[in-house]
């Protein structure tokens, strides 16, 4: 409870209220007691509580004396701090810095030395959300951020904490996530000493961030966490970690005022150069055959509306990567959908005939060009990207042009004529009669496609879809239609399995009127279902639908392909995935008749609470179109199955 | 072909150990590395002498300015810079040598630093083709031990016409 604190001398601590343990201390040091003791008991575990905290204080203050006269630094003679320069205790400066920074949702977990931060957190405007596993938060957060553009934040203890947030971080980093992680660590004193739940965090997650820090000096920590939503969010977004040991969250930390971030190492040129624009302006207007291949930066830069006018104005067909999907309005008769190794034919096609190929906010990755040699071998190249190191790593490229892709779009289409090009769109219109996106309909089972489909059908194309990673995600891909940016949140670059479920729930938080769906494998699922338990508890209607064909899928079709049908290890013995979703408080329930596949969609998409639809669906379907590992992209397998009378 | 890239980094702790990460991640090879304080105590330079292709070391420059903490990095190749070794070499010598290697020290304009019954430690410098003949020289004699620093260099600015 807060007690009245009556003001005496000197010694009176500058809150007139504080708790009651606060008091007690205060008292006792003005009393000048540098002793005491005693014996623990629930009763009075406020006021041990309280020693803790001021004798974890006191060491910070004897570390650092330590360890300036240690090594007789020449320090800056301390300027007496500014006028108007708030200090606060360090895990209050760290909740502050989250507010200041406009967050309102974030995710992480407990453990001994995010303790203070916790503390700290019990009073703020901020809604925190509490995974099973650090890896289920940072992918919650992670989606968050997909659904939003805003920066996702979770926080983990020092240790496992942190190496359990890895995985999450490296999926970020792959496909350009802003994420802002903040992990505890032991005290400044004890690193390095093997202490317990100690790692070096920011050593080992080095690679895998965009950039990381750890605070030793209380003076750096409030600007380390502004750097970090600074860097998070501009130029090409992705993780950033700030690591902060649990004596500076004890220790008083200034707040200096709000002012510009100055890094000398980190420039963005947003700006694309004029002469580089104009160059690609002049080869689009001379093109014959064009084609926009756009990917995850169009969303992040927020250039899906800008694309759309080009690809109109200019008259030129879209295709997409799995990143880029929700970037073109996959209704419009301009969109090839996706391109790639599981690519719609018509999109692969293309891009090894056109004679001029436009990257938007993509990385030619070795899952999008096939063998590289023979990748659009007719196309003059133009690459438009953030990131100066994207350009010509994969595909050596005529027009390069750094910068955002919404401005440098922008300043294309004031330069782009309408062109015809009816025989381009001829050419194409017989290759998407030709081989159009199939699969066996007439079959008895449950084909997975079918599933999607008939999702696709009853939410109207309108949901958000997250996937894991493997059949499911690929045919998710196929087999949805998406017409706007952040409705397809998967994991691309790294292909994290068990993304789809945590992502579903960070979707949902982030998006809570939409419709959120988790289409995830069953292999996939396995991997973080943990977090049914996180969606029942803040009653999140996420809804699983589950393509469970009781194999690792997309290893098991790998097998059939080029291992002879030898499925090593890759069929599993699953749960009944309807019992395990009612035991965590969720509805469950099993399809496995093709002709209930509608009542059921029905049935998952009516329910309000967390639903785990299994849907049993035929166990050796494979994803088609393909093109198998170093062929060129025009090269697919699967075409001729299934052909169409 | 050989680079010589130049990075100006700040001098922060994990800075070389997010470089040579960054190497070993993405499989450069790096043939030699120093590092050293410049006369901004907050700034460092690292040399980093890299063997590849234009292609490659272009994606090592662009990779390495990615990082947030270098600031800046220069690719000296084609430039004319002034590259030097630092090494210190310890060779077999006894009494009977000394003057044949007197003169051989002399040659390479070395400095003989410490000087025993058996042995004499030289401390040479110079670019590294002169460093490599110098231990060539010395191999004969049998070299004990020797440590060498990584290439630094600078551009000459007189004669390289501004930009």
């Amino acid at each position: 409870m807060e007690s009245s604190f009556p003001p005496r001398g000197v010694c009176a601590p500058s809150p007139p209220y504080c708790l009651g343990s606060q008091v007690i201390i205060h008292t006792l040091l003005e009393q000048g007691v540098e002793v005491v003791f005693g014996y623990l008991g629930a009763s009075v575990m406020p006021l041990f509580d309280e020693f803790w905290r001021v004798e974890a204080a006191a060491q910070f203050e004897r570390n650092k004396r330590n360890l300036l006269q240690e090594n007789k630094m020449s320090t800056k003679p301390q300027t007496s701090p500014e006028v108007g320069t708030v200090h606060k205790p360090g895990s209050q400066v760290m909740v502050d810095m989250l507010v200041e920074q406009g967050v309102e949702v974030m995710f992480g977990y407990l453990g001994g030395v995010v303790l203070p931060f916790f503390d700290k957190l019990y009073d703020a405007p901020i809604k925190f959300i509490i995974p099973r596993h650090e890896q289920g938060g940072c992918h919650m957060a992670d989606a968050y951020a997909r659904a939003t553009g805003k920066v996702g934040v979770v926080v983990a203890t020092s240790g496992p904490g942190a190496t359990n947030l890895t995985t999450g971080l490296a999926t970020a980093m792959m496909d350009s996530i802003p994420l802002v992680a903040i992990t505890g660590q032991v005290r400044t004193d004890l690193i390095g000493n093997d202490a317990f739940q100690e790692a070096d965090t920011t050593g080992i997650t080095r690679p895998i961030t965009k950039h990381n820090v750890i605070v030793k000096d209380p003076n750096q920590l409030a600007q380390a966490i502004r750097e970090a939503f600074y860097i998070a969010q501009t130029g090409r977004p992705g993780p950033v970690l700030v690591d902060v040991p649990v004596d500076i969250q004890f220790a008083q930390c200034p707040i200096p005022p709000k002012g510009e971030i100055e890094l000398p190492g980190y420039r963005i040129r947003p700006q694309g150069h004029a002469r580089q624009i104009e160059m690609a302006a002049e080869a689009i207007n001379a093109s014959k055959k064009p084609v926009l291949y756009a990917g995850g930066g169009v969303i992040i830069s927020g250039a899906a509306e800008v694309l759309c006018a080009l690809a109109q104005k200019a008259n030129i067909p879209v295709t997409m990567t799995l990143m880029g999907l929700g970037s073109y309005d996959q209704a419009r008769p301009e969109s090839l959908d996706m391109l790639g190794m599981h690519g719609s034919a018509y999109a692969n096609f293309a891009v090894q005939n056109c004679d001029l190929l436009i990257s938007v906010g993509a990385r030619f990755d070795d899952r999008v060009t096939g063998a590289l040699k023979n990748f659009a071998p007719y196309a003059k190249i133009v690459h438009i990207d953030m990131d100066p190191a994207s350009i010509s790593k994969n595909v050596a490229v005529d027009i390069p042009v750094v910068g955002d892709a919404r401005l440098v779009l922008e300043a294309i289409i004031a330069e782009v004529e309408y062109r015809p090009r009816k025989e381009w769109f001829e050419q194409i219109a017989v290759w998407k009669a030709k081989h159009p996106l199939r699969y066996d309909r007439d079959a008895d089972v449950i084909k997975p496609q079918y599933v999607i489909e008939e999702l696709y059908r009853q939410t109207h194309g309108d949901a958000i879809i997250c996937t894991g990673v493997g059949q499911h995600q690929m045919w998710s891909a196929q087999f949805y239609k998406y017409s706007r940016p952040r409705q397809f949140i998967t994991s691309g670059g790294l292909g994290t399995m068990g993304f789809g479920l945590p992502a579903a729930i960070g979707a949902q938080l982030a998006c809570p009127d939409r419709m959120v769906i988790d289409i995830d494998g069953d292999s996939s699922f396995n991997m973080t279902l943990t977090e049914l338990s996180t969606a029942v508890m803040y009653e999140l209607p996420i809804k699983v639908c589950l393509i469970n064909n009781g194999f690792m899928g997309m290893v098991r079709q790998w097998q059939e392909l080029f291992y002879g049908r030898r499925y090593s290890q890759s069929s599993l013995k699953n749960p009944d995935f309807a019992r395990l979703a009612e035991a965590f408080g969720a509805v469950g329930f099993t399809v496995d008749k093709k002709d209930d596949v509608p009542a059921g969609i029905e049935r998952m998409l009516k329910e309000t609470r967390p639903v785990v639809a299994d849907f049993r669906v035929d166990p050796e379907e494979n994803v088609w179109p393909m093109v198998p590992t170093g062929k060129s992209l025009h090269e697919m397998d699967g075409l001729d199955i299934f052909e169409m009378a | 072909m050989k680079h010589i890239l130049s990075a100006l980094v700040l001098n922060k702790p994990g800075v070389l150990a997010h470089v040579a990460g960054m190497f070993a991640a993405r499989a450069f090879n790096i043939d030699s590395l120093a590092v050293g304080r410049t006369d901004d105590p907050t700034l460092s330079r690292m040399t980093i002498v890299v063997v590849g292709d234009d292609k490659v070391v272009e994606q090592v420059r662009k990779q390495l300015v990615k990082i947030v903490s270098i600031v800046k990095v220069q690719d000296y190749v084609g430039q004319d810079v002034v590259a030097r070794d630092l090494m210190l070499i310890s060779v077999s010598c006894p009494p009977e040598k000394r003057p044949e290697m007197m003169a051989l020290i002399e040659m390479f304009n070395g400095k003989v630093v410490e000087i025993g019954q058996k042995f004499v430690m030289v401390e040479i410098t110079g670019p590294e083709n002169k460093i490599e003949s110098f231990i060539d020289a010395c191999r004969p004699y049998g070299i004990k031990s020797m440590v060498r620093t990584g290439t630094v260099a600078m551009p000459r600015q007189a004669r390289t016409p501004q930009t």
